[in-house]
This record gives structure tokens, sequence and C-alpha cells, in this order.
């Protein structure tokens, strides 16, 4: 929701760390490219620019959490659950790049620590959570519901790992001990966590009811409860 | 704010008229020089201050729209206001205030260098229109594919925002009331709705581009333009005068 340690700005990472984890970012997102398009090919340009629009437009939406704050979505569980991680993070790391080029938020230098954090480690760790989940639980509109939840809450925290990760390797330390610092980073981030995954749990579940065949998680695979209806309508 | 068209100014003044892919070097190169600088040269950051306010006057950008830009960075500000309590070490007395030397520091350098690398952002989006950024990073070698995308979302970003506002004011219509954690299942529901709308724009785009005989390259008529080595010496000026000023600062006297 709020995304205060995330959009890194100017020299809160030192310049090696911050190139190597763009290097990282420009290996992934290459590899993203070749798996959308595998799954794509030539429709990739426009369901991967809508997608992201529509991601654009799930960050836009502000909402009052309490007195004078607002909060957004980050977007990488959402993007992740519904698109699956490939076209998920490449779509995440588009928004971070518009946003630093055209809106100026988050500095230039830190766009591979951003996109690292926000696109790849959040969109990666939602899908794997998600995947596992959803072989436990079961595939109705709860397990989907509870299995998104957990899988944006560990997305976040995983994101915000991220650039505790970044601050031991290239940050300044300011005063007070890593590790207080790690754990209230990481102690906020599992409060934004939940209110990032209550709202994604609600949209992919009603995404799953109305055209499962869109959320990627799913495998085209209706879920049980639609698919009884179905059958005892159709009966 | 219209989404299409970023934070973008028109105008037709010398940092207007420049290549965009020499004031997407020119930033990189400006943003590494502040970043570069340390913090105890607190003269470095008020002639980077100066530069950048120097080129906002001739590309007329008006202060308070700069200054109300800036305020993205809000959040980083109040962090960089925190620091000086939350920092042990020598205590220096202001006021009635005593707070710690360090954290005055690491606050100041964070402010300063936050705010000057938000300025030099800003310069390139008011000057620069969306498909000259695009073009710019296209000219840089950029891959194709991700310009591509970039400009889908962009052009239809508007669209989306656009159906999430409206559902919004539709909701409140009807006597929504949206506080606190109760909104957040009809939010997480029209976010749903938008997006298997989205995505079935997204097909649609496709078919019409496909009956079109789209077959997975945009037939671009007009390259980007190459930029003249004055065009690239104008642009890289300023950013080398602050590299410059950032490794006479970096060197121990």
């Amino acid at each position: 929701m709020s995304d205060l340690a995330l959009h890194i700005p100017t020299d809160v990472i030192d310049g090696p760390t911050s190139l190597a984890f763009a290097a990282i970012a420009v290996l992934a997102v290459g590899a993203c490219v070749v798996m959308a398009r595998r799954n794509l090919d030539e429709r990739l340009v426009p369901l991967a620019g809508l997608a992201t629009a529509f991601v654009f437009a799930a960050q836009m939406l502000n909402f009052p959490v309490a007195a004078g704050v607002s909060g957004h979505l980050l977007g990488g569980a959402l993007a992740a659950a519904l698109l699956g991680p490939w076209l998920g993070a490449l779509c995440v790391t588009v928004v971070i790049v518009i946003q630093a080029l055209l809106f100026a938020d988050g500095a230039v230098t830190a766009l591979g620590l951003n996109v690292a954090n926000m696109a790849i480690i959040a969109a990666f760790t939602a899908y794997g959570v998600l995947a596992l989940a959803l072989k436990v639980l079961p595939r109705t509109r709860w397990g989907l519901g509870v299995a998104v939840f957990a899988a944006a809450i560990v997305s976040v925290v995983a994101a915000s790992a991220g650039f505790v990760l970044q601050f031991w390797l290239g940050g300044e330390a300011v005063g007070q001990s890593f590790g207080a610092m790690a754990a209230a980073i990481l102690g906020t981030h599992v409060l934004i966590g939940i209110g990032e995954a209550a709202i994604t749990a609600g949209a992919v579940t009603a995404v799953a009811v109305a055209r499962p065949d869109l959320v990627h998680a799913l495998r085209g695979a209706p879920l049980a409860q639609a698919r009884a209806r179905v059958l005892k309508e159709t009966a | 704010m219209n989404l299409a068209d970023g934070l973008h100014r028109p105008g037709d003044s010398p940092v207007h008229r420049l290549r965009p892919q020499a004031k997407i070097v020119a930033l990189f190169a400006f943003t590494c020089a502040i970043a570069a600088t340390p913090r105890e040269a607190v003269w470095a950051f008020g002639v980077y201050a100066l530069i950048l306010a120097g080129l906002f006057a001739l590309a007329r950008v008006p202060a308070t729209w700069v200054l109300s830009r800036s305020l993205v960075e809000s959040p980083f500000l109040l962090l960089a206001l925190a620091f000086p309590f939350m920092v042990d070490g020598p205590a220096v007395r202001i006021g009635i205030l005593q707070v710690s030397e360090p954290g005055l520091w690491a606050g100041w350098n964070l402010f300063a260098k936050a705010t000057l690398g938000v300025w030099a952002a800003l310069l390139l989006s008011a000057t620069t229109p969306v498909a000259g950024v695009l073009a710019g990073l296209s000219r840089l070698r950029c891959p194709e594919i991700l310009l591509q995308i970039t400009a889908f979302a962009i052009r239809y970003a508007h669209l989306t925002v656009a159906e999430v506002t409206q559902m919004r004011l539709a909701r409140l219509a009807r006597c929504d009331d949206p506080r606190f954690l109760w909104q957040a299942g009809a939010l997480a529901r029209s976010l749903g709705v938008v997006f298997i709308r989205s995505f079935e724009r997204g097909e649609r785009v496709w078919q019409a581009m496909a009956a079109r005989g789209y077959t997975g390259r945009l037939p671009l008529e007009v390259g980007p333009a190459p930029a003249s080595p004055l065009q690239w010496s104008a642009a890289l000026a300023a950013p080398a005068l602050a590299a410059g000023i950032a490794a006479w600062t970096a060197v121990p006297a």
C-alpha cells in the first residue's frame, strides 16, 4: 500500500550494489521477455501493453487508510497471479520505468534496485507461494482466496527483504543496528502486506468467478464450486 | 494529470529542442554525479541546484510546478527529518533541541540527493514528450519489444484509470461510503472487473491489428533522428560540470 521504502531515491544504496542489481534486473527482464513471448507470440505487445495499463491503474488507485494516510497497491502479486510470473514481472517493470522516466518517481540510478525488488522478487515469490498453496488447498473460491492472500503477503515482505539485502550490501548504517532497522522494515511491510493481500485476494477471486480462464495461476481450470454449479445446471 | 502526456510541458526552448537520447544520457550522468558527491561538500549541492534552476528557467518551467511535483519524494523527506532524532553519536544543540550530528548529516544527505535527483528527472519529463522519450530509448538500443509494450501501456493507461475512477463514482452515487477497511471488498471486485475489461480490450486490439496485417513488428515509418555532436555536447555540458565538481569534492584534500 504505502511504497515508503520501495521507490528508492538517489544514493540510498551505493554505486557498485546499484550496478550489480541493474545487471541482475536486465538479465531477469530479458528472460521475462523470452518466456512471455513463448506463451503469447505476436499477441505479446497488445496484451502485455493492456495488462501493464491495468497494473498502472491498480497502482494509481489511492484509497484512504487512516486520517491523512493513503495507500496504493504494489501490484506484484496481483500481476503474477493473473498473468503468470514472467508476464507479470514484465508489466510491473514497465510501470516502474514509466514512473521513473515520465513521472520522476524513483531515481534513475536506482531503477535496477527498484525493478529487482518490486517486479522480479515480488512476482516470482508470489507465484511460487501461490503454486505451492494451490497444490494443498481446495480449488474453491476460498481456497484460491487464501492462497492469493498468503502469496501477496509473502511477496510484499520478500520485496522489502530485497531492499534490506541491498541496504546490507551497499547502504550506509545510520546509528541504529542493522538488525533493528531490518526488523522495523520487515515488520512494517507485514502490515502493508496484509492490506495488499486483502485487495489482491478479492480481485483475483472476482476474476476467477467470472473468467477463470484469465487467471494464470488456475491454469485454465475453473473453480470447483463454479464447475459443480455448471454441471448441475446442464444435468 | 493527463497520463498519455506524462508530465510533458510543451514548449520551444533550447532544452526542449535537444534530442531525447542526449537528454536521457545527461540525466543518468547528472544523477550519478549527484550520488558521488560527498555530503560534507554542501556548496557542491548548491551549485547543482543552481544549474538545474538555470535549466528550468531556460526551459520556462515555473518553480511552483517543480516544487509541487517534488512532493513525490515527501515520504523520504519525512525520513530525512527523523534521522537526527533516531541516530546515536555525538550530539549538537540547535535551539532547544538536542540532535545527533551524524544523524543531521545523514538526513541532509538523503534530503539533498533525493531532491536533486527528482529535479533532474523532472527536467527530462517536463521538456520531452512521451514519444520523444521512447524514441530516445530506442536510439540508445533499448529492446524494441519493451518500448512497444511501454507505448501501448501509456496509450491505454488513461482508459483503465478512467474506468477505475468511473466505478468509484458509480459506487459513491449509490450511497457507498468508502472508509478504512470496509471499502476493500468493493475496491477489489472493481479491480477484478477492470482486469477482465483490460484483457478483453487487449484481445480486441490484437485482433484489429492482426486484421491489418500485424505479424509481431510495428511498421515504424520514421526512425528516431540521430543527435549531432553539437547536440550531445550541449546536453552533456551540465552533467560534465557536475561530474567535475563531484570529482573535485570527492578527492580528499
